[in-house]
């Protein structure tokens, strides 16, 4: 059907809420399951104004990304949704929501993807949620043309910030700071044994980090011995007695220890003796608990090193600091691809003319075809192809350059004109 | 001749300047620069001294200017060998300066000095030269690995990472460096003086003459097999052979450089300029 009138670009509109504006009791009302978002999506796009949605819902951030002919009531539509479903009253809601309209909108979206807006920057688990939250949207039908490039961009913008900037390089969570140490003690953390002292969240982290790297024997020391076994069992590993750990010094390269214990676990008289056992070779000492386990003046003596959970803290602090400054380097990227996107999406505008144009030349031609091939008597089908051939291919290189030319068009001003030109020119709107 | 040596010091310069450059900005392209270009300066070094030889039918060390040379070549040559079959790049910013300054101050000196001695062309000669030129090469090296060993190691013990922290490989990787380049140059060194020794035989009648040079050859001898025992045995490793690496790299310093013009003796006319 030819439009009666150019049909304008419909909005993107994005609402949502996320760490910084929202308090964690908040979110944890309005946070989503799969199952919840599946009848959101289906709810929303039964809602006229809204052509296409997408919910993402983490545990930092809730949004609902829409594109519609009619923002404010969209908008109106999806704060009700929200606040129906956290059970909040609308001012309530509307004093930590945030509404980001067109290029506000899409800037909002590469950045979120690209990780840029996450509580720690350069977290890689953001990506993996978008891609998810869209895979969901398109099973439920509520993507169309304008989301499909959206979220398919977001997805490139986030490759790029990732590959071009140091945003992800270095550990900012304090196992992860522990094991990249290491790996400039040791060359390789292949084969090095690993001797765990006690147990908790940092520590099991960081020897699952250890055995990734395929690192050798794990023993578990722990004063409890079934939980020592426990721990063990889930790493593949040995448990010892505590009273062994003494005896596992020369054997141990990384020691990680994490216990409740006031008192210290290994003493610099233990560890003095075992060196030249060791061959020098060099031992690594990861203090996680509090008070520390491991006496620090053990860092003093040869080929040892000693890190507690201040020193890995610093590391992890320089390293936030760094991220930041590449944080800047992916806003400039988020930038180019903003400024990408618009042209594409102004580009769109074109579309409905540009269709409206070949629609109306096709119908005159095959009418004509049609007209002259009942005037020949018996035509084969081939003869009949042949000719639908040749004016299918008459009307793609006659409107091959008008249609390049229209989608060029980079200033708006030009464009509406030049559109307004053209569906007069061919009387698209027929009078 | 002039022209080529023109061409080894820029070439040198550059290479110096692409690991300097790869140093700060850590970008993998410069230090594959540096390598190539470093290469392509030992090509035309090579083709110098090659000249040289095949001109005169000596080996060139007739003088100040040709061992420092030689000398240069050697880092380069161990170097692009370490790089080669240990992937450490890291070297290169000591080897790319170390040829560089041996060349510019050669290129200072006198070409000519006199003519050659007959006995400069035997194969005894020429081995125990480049045996030796070989060893010293690597010795340096390993120096140069014990330095970057101290500097990562302060790092991470003192708790201040600093600008080379991210930029210098792990510790291990920098022991186990420096352990090879020992290795390598004690066996050439070796090799080099066990062929002095036959080369003095077949050219003054004996072994040994009590000339400084080779007790100072000896003591640097003694002390890097010193190194390596402990090494074995104990298992010297980390601090202690990073620290040790340097202070045995000074007494060959001197053996190379400061017994020739310090003290008198039968190896002073190849530094004479």
């Amino acid at each position: 059907m030819i439009p009666k009138t150019p049909d304008t670009i419909p909005e993107i509109l994005l609402v949502g809420l996320n760490h910084e504006t929202a308090p964690v009791e908040l979110r944890e009302c309005i946070a989503l399951s799969e199952t919840d978002a599946e009848k959101g999506l289906q709810d929303l796009g039964q809602v006229p104004d809204i052509r296409e949605a997408m919910l993402l819902s983490t545990c930092n951030r809730v949004e609902i990304l829409t594109v519609t002919g009619n923002p404010d009531a969209a908008a109106r539509h999806v704060k009700v949704f929200l606040s129906r479903f956290g059970g909040m009253a609308p001012p309530v809601l509307d004093a930590v929501l945030y509404t980001h309209r067109g290029d506000a909108a899409v800037r909002h979206v590469f950045r979120v993807a690209a990780s840029l807006d996450s509580m720690m920057v350069g977290e890689p688990q953001i990506l993996g949620q978008m891609k998810e939250a869209y895979r969901l949207a398109t099973v439920k039908k509520t993507t169309g043309v304008i989301l499909n490039r959206l979220l398919h961009r977001a997805f490139f913008v986030a490759k790029r910030v990732r590959s071009e900037t140091g945003i992800g390089d270095h550990a900012v969570s304090i196992s992860y700071a522990a094991i990249e140490l290491a790996k400039k003690i040791f060359e390789t953390l292949e084969g090095k044994k690993v001797l765990l002292i006690g147990a908790g969240e940092m520590a099991e982290i960081a020897v699952e980090h250890l055995v990734r790297n395929r690192s050798g024997t794990i023993f578990v020391a722990n004063r409890t011995f079934q939980r020592g076994l426990e721990l063990a069992r889930k790493f593949k590993g040995q448990a010892v007695r505590f009273e062994e750990i003494g005896g596992l010094l020369p054997v141990a390269d990384i020691i990680i220890s994490s216990t409740g214990s006031p008192d210290m676990v290994i003493r610099r008289d233990q560890v003095k003796g075992v060196i030249r056992a060791r061959k020098n070779r060099p031992l690594f000492f990861i203090d996680i608990a509090v008070p520390r386990d491991i006496d620090p003046s053990i860092n003093q003596l040869p080929n040892t090193y000693v890190y507690d959970i201040d020193d890995l803290k610093g590391i992890t602090e320089e390293n936030m600091a760094d991220r930041l400054r590449e944080a800047a380097k992916g806003e400039r990227i988020v930038d180019e691809a903003v400024a990408a996107f618009r042209r594409w999406y102004e580009s769109l505008e074109v579309v409905p003319t540009v269709v409206a144009l070949r629609s109306k030349i096709e119908r005159i031609v095959y009418a004509e075809i049609e007209k002259t091939l009942s005037g020949w008597g018996g035509t084969t089908d081939i003869q009949r192809q042949a000719l639908y051939r040749m004016a299918d291919a008459m009307v793609n290189k006659i409107l091959h350059d008008p249609t390049l030319y229209l989608k060029d068009l980079a200033r708006y001003d030009a464009k509406a004109v030049t559109l307004d030109i053209t569906r007069k020119l061919f009387n698209l709107d027929e009078k | 001749m002039e022209n080529l040596v023109s061409a080894v010091i820029s070439l040198y310069l550059l290479s110096t300047a692409c690991y300097l450059a790869y140093l700060f900005f850590q970008k993998d392209a410069l230090h594959h620069f540096g390598y190539y270009i470093l290469f392509a300066g030992l090509l035309c070094h090579s083709a110098i001294i090659i000249a040289v030889f095949v001109q005169t039918g000596a080996m060139p060390v007739r003088n100040l200017f040709e061992t420092l040379s030689l000398a240069a070549w050697a880092v380069a040559v161990v170097f692009l060998a370490v790089r080669h079959r240990f992937k450490l790049k890291i070297l290169g910013i000591f080897a790319a300066p170390a040829a560089l300054a041996l060349m510019v101050v050669a290129s200072r000196l006198p070409r000519h000095t006199g003519p050659a001695k007959d006995i400069f062309s035997s194969f005894w000669f020429v081995f125990h030269v480049v045996s030796v030129f070989v060893g010293d090469a690597a010795f340096a090296l390993a120096c140069g690995a014990g330095i970057l060993y101290l500097v990562q190691e302060r790092a991470i013990k003192n708790k201040s990472r600093g600008f080379f922290f991210r930029r210098l490989p792990s510790l291990e990787r920098l022991d186990a460096a420096g352990y090879t380049c020992i290795v390598v140059g004690f066996t050439f060194l070796t090799a080099g003086l066990i062929a002095g020794f036959i080369y003095a035989k077949s050219v003054w009648g004996r072994f040994w003459s009590w000339d400084p040079k080779e007790v100072w050859s000896a003591v640097t001898w003694l002390v890097y097999a010193a190194l390596l025992h402990e090494r074995l045995t104990v298992g010297w490793r980390g601090r202690r052979a990073a620290i040790f690496s340097i202070i045995a790299f000074a007494v060959l310093l001197f053996t190379f450089f400061g017994v020739n013009f310090l003290l008198k003796g039968h190896h002073g006319e190849f530094t004479r300029f």
